[in-house]
């Protein structure tokens, strides 16, 4: 049988399991004599905790706070940062810390428990917004200062000198919201005893991240905790760290009870109680000499990190070193500050940090182009960054990089020409662009320092081969990747080859499931595998083979200037969306989206379909309708009817195309695509409505509410 | 107070005795085991839970077993054997509707009671047939291509 192309689509392996509601996720499964838990929260968001009056609990029921550690133990999680603790002990930092949780038998017991359990506060001012914790609103919590992490980079003149220089100067300030992840199974988690060691259950991505978080509570060895991941009803970041904050209490109180423990949150709970995207605000100001040409950009970012750091620096990394977007811009200056506030900590999503800077340099290329009488295309195309074109931190573009061959393609199927130019400002209809791109895998050498990846294959006497490695399905179709890899190499039938949910005591670790690295990392260790195993694939029967990250040759890094190659190579993606807007309601109805993406070469072409249909449709969300405020310390959505998701309905169906683009070091020539695809459309749709009202747009989202307020009050 | 409540789930004559405030969906998954019906949302959003009650599609969260008392109830686990549930499902694996999944079951559902009333619908039709279901993971393009992919295959199943 002739070898189909790796890129032709197949039947995902979970589809018709998923589809037919055979296959089980966490709140489908029980254990024996299992127990519930519901966590007890702090419901300020600034405090001292002075009392903790729990009520009389029947038998069988538990209250479980910091105090069940044992003294081996630290009462923290170690998420990259080791600042956030497991249990609150005495101050509290947002709303929803966790204090306690309650655990026994009967869920409604549980809840009246948790309404009569009684906290009282010292209550102290919150700091809750970007500026309020800037300026150290009700006293600095962090470093005199509450600046959790900071950076800064540059390249060309300096700054100063540059403005000297300039002719003029145009400067603007864009923000975007918080966003909630909304993963249709909420956050679960499950923790038994198993021998002498300790099973966790999880949703999650990142089985052997939760390991190491929550080991030091006990003070036992890794192998004395069992990560299983359960099959996850979605993550886009959700369930890279905060897996940990469920886990880290289960396994003290399972510690403590003896019994199997569950935690699974209800919907509210996981909008309320849960990271979200972070904040942020991003001033750029270009200056320009008399011909109007940019001589640099003075940037500062600005990323609102919540009550504790986790992994806020490397977002604020990977923000800051995606703030000139596609774009070659002679001389840079990028200042970026993680500020803390009484807010309940950003971490990972979809994009980790660079979907904000990027909608800001994209707002900033469209005014600016208004500013100098320019189309914004044409501007755009001037500074487009090539093959050997130095980045932000001094270091350099691989690859070719084929934005214009995208731009023709959306461009042409939008016919954005005719209507750029027929769609007067003002008009009610209106077609907007936007680059993007998206660095590959852990920044600088990070996969090869921090990560060093491992990918095992076994061969059993059935001819059947097992993938052994700790990265995991989500829903973005990694399994079904990694099947398609191997059995390609080793020439085999897919459904010879096996995978998993991973199981930290029988996998290798081959790396946290984020930074669109699984694909382009994990499945260049798994085609490497296989080529091995092909060798002695017919002479041996039951063997297994086992490899190690490479890193490249080239591709200097030093972390701790942050200067040279932050990533290995980048996705890159075009995004064209038109709009209309009604002139009674002011609600937009998207006609349009076209959207083209440089992902090297594809692995599934039906599975990058779902990849960029889903993170295009988020994007968008999240530019439109995907509003989250937060008052005083408390988020004002907390349902599925207040925070509102795109339907069905809210937009259209949209043309995706890709281009060809193999890429060195990934397997069959894929790399990092899953967070490319959302971060770009946003900006795409916010042109489209400034053309549509002629007002400028600096900030996300923008529901129908903003857009009449900009319709009236103007800019 | 418990009350028994004598219903029909997928196809059987069944009985349970219970609080009548409880939620169908509870009673489906725990007293049943039939865990194939998810819970998103617990508010009538998201659609997750759905099934066909008499005939018609309802949210299981929205639903207190009590209103439950002689009806026809079919869910993902009695649909799923039928020829219709099976077109579906099949339609949904080679179209690639399913990502993460657990919005996928509901949206099995709504697309049978979809086709029930309008076995050949547009594309329009379709996205408002299942704009009572959530999904963050699709973008809901290839779910909607892959019901109408089951309506081409399953030509005068509905």
């Amino acid at each position: 049988m002739a070898k189909m192309p790796i890129e032709t689509a197949v039947r995902r392996s979970d589809a018709i399991a998923k589809a037919s509601g055979t296959q089980k996720y966490l709140s489908d499964m029980t254990f024996e004599g299992m127990l519930y838990s519901r966590m007890v929260r702090s419901s300020i968001p600034r405090g001292i905790i002075k009392n903790i009056e729990v009520p009389s609990l029947p038998e069988g029921y538990y209250f479980i706070s910091h105090k069940d550690i044992p003294p081996e133990g630290k009462n923290e999680l170690w998420m990259i940062a080791k600042d956030w603790k497991c249990f609150a002990e005495n101050e509290v930092r947002y709303v929803g810390e966790t204090i306690g949780l309650l655990v026994g038998p009967d869920r409604n017991v549980l809840a009246n428990l948790l309404d009569d359990l009684i906290i009282t506060y010292e209550e102290h001012e919150p700091a809750i917004s970007i500026e309020e914790g800037l300026a150290c609103k009700g006293g600095a919590f962090v470093n005199d200062t509450n600046i959790f992490c900071e950076l800064e980079i540059k390249t060309g003149d300096e700054m100063d000198e540059v403005f000297n220089r300039a002719d003029r100067v145009f400067e603007e300030t864009y923000r975007t919201g918080f966003q909630e992840h909304v993963h249709l199974e909420t956050n679960s988690v499950a923790c038994v005893q198993e021998d002498d060691a300790f099973v966790i259950y999880a949703s999650a991505q990142c089985p052997f991240y939760i390991r190491k978080s929550i080991a030091g509570l006990l003070n036992i060895p890794y192998d004395k905790i069992i990560v299983r991941q359960t099959t996850t009803g979605g993550a886009f970041g959700g369930k890279e760290h905060f897996p940990d904050v469920l886990a880290g209490p289960l396994l003290v109180a399972v510690n403590t009870i003896g019994k199997p423990i569950q935690m699974v949150f209800d919907r509210s709970e996981d909008m309320e109680f849960s990271v979200k995207r972070h904040p942020s605000r991003t001033i750029i100001k270009t200056a320009l000499d008399d011909k109007g040409a940019i001589l640099g950009m003075d940037i500062d970012v600005v990323y609102n990190v919540g009550g504790y750091l986790s992994c806020s620096f490397v977002v604020l990394q990977r923000g800051v070193f995606h703030a000139t977007g596609c774009y070659g811009i002679p001389s840079t200056r990028i200042h970026g500050r993680g500020v803390a506030t009484n807010t309940f900590p950003s971490d990972a999503f979809r994009g980790f940090g660079a979907p904000q800077t990027l909608f800001a340099i994209e707002r900033h290329m469209d005014h600016l182009a208004n500013f100098l009488g320019r189309d914004p295309l044409e501007l755009r195309n001037e500074y487009l960054l090539k093959k050997g074109s130095l980045t932000n931190t001094n270091g350099h573009v691989y690859e070719e990089v084929k934005l214009p061959e995208m731009i023709k393609q959306i461009t042409d199927a939008s016919d954005y020409w005719r209507k750029a130019k027929e769609y007067g400002r003002g008009t009610g209809k209106g077609i907007g662009i936007a680059l993007y791109n998206h660095g590959g895998a852990f920044t600088g050498n990070g996969e090869q320092m921090i990560i060093k990846g491992h990918a095992r294959l076994h061969k059993h006497s059935d001819g059947t081969v097992d993938i052994l490695v700790g990265s995991t399905e989500m829903g973005q179709g990694f399994q079904t990747a990694l099947r398609k890899i191997a059995a390609q190499v080793l020439d085999l039938d897919l459904h010879m080859i096996n995978y998993d949910n991973p199981d930290t005591s029988k996998v290798p670790d081959s790396g946290p499931t984020a930074a669109s690295r699984s694909t382009m990392i994990v499945g260049k260790l798994v085609e490497r595998a296989a080529l091995l195993m092909k060798k002695r694939y017919d002479s041996e029967e039951d063997f297994h083979v086992e490899v190690e990250y490479e890193h490249p040759e080239g591709f200097p890094w030093d972390q701790n200037t942050f200067q040279g190659d932050a990533y290995l190579g980048y996705g890159w993606g075009a995004a064209v969306v038109e709009v209309e807007v009604d002139a009674l309601t002011s609600e937009v109805e998207t006609k349009g989206i076209w959207v083209s993406h440089d992902v090297g070469h594809p692995i599934d072409e039906l599975l990058i379909r779902g990849q960029v249909n889903g993170g295009v449709i988020q994007s968008l969300g999240y530019a439109s309708m995907e509003k989250m405020e937060n008052k005083k310390g408390y988020f004002k959505q907390n349902s599925m009817s207040d925070y509102i998701i795109p339907t069905s309905m809210d937009f259209p169906k949209m043309e995706s195309f890709l281009v060809d683009n193999p890429y060195e070091f990934g397997p069959f020539g894929a790399k990092g695509m899953g967070e490319l695809v959302f971060n770009g459309a946003d900006a795409a749709f916010c042109e489209a409505v400034s053309r549509a009202i002629d007002r400028r747009i600096c900030e996300i989202p923008i529901p129908p509410e903003t857009i009449v307020e900009l319709e009236i009050h103007g800019n | 107070m418990e009350t028994k409540i004598d219903f029909t789930l997928n196809g059987q004559q069944v009985s349970v005795t219970t609080d009548p405030l409880r939620r169908l969906l509870d009673v489906i998954r725990e007293d049943f085991g039939l865990t194939g019906t998810k819970e998103g949302c617990g508010e009538g959003e998201c659609g997750a839970c759905s099934v066909l009650k008499d005939g018609k599609i309802i949210t299981t969260c929205m639903v207190p077993i009590g209103a439950v008392g002689g009806s026809d109830i079919v869910t993902i686990d009695g649909l799923k054997e039928t020829e219709q549930g099976k077109t579906i499902i099949e339609a949904f694996a080679d179209g690639g509707a399913v990502q993460c999944g657990f919005c996928i079951p509901g949206m099995v559902m709504a697309a049978e009671d979809l086709l029930r009333s309008n076995p050949h619908p547009s594309e329009d039709e379709i996205r408002k047939g299942i704009s009572g279901n959530i999904c963050r993971c699709t973008g809901y393009d290839l779910i909607v291509e892959s019901i109408a992919l089951a309506s081409e295959r399953g030509d005068g199943l509905w």
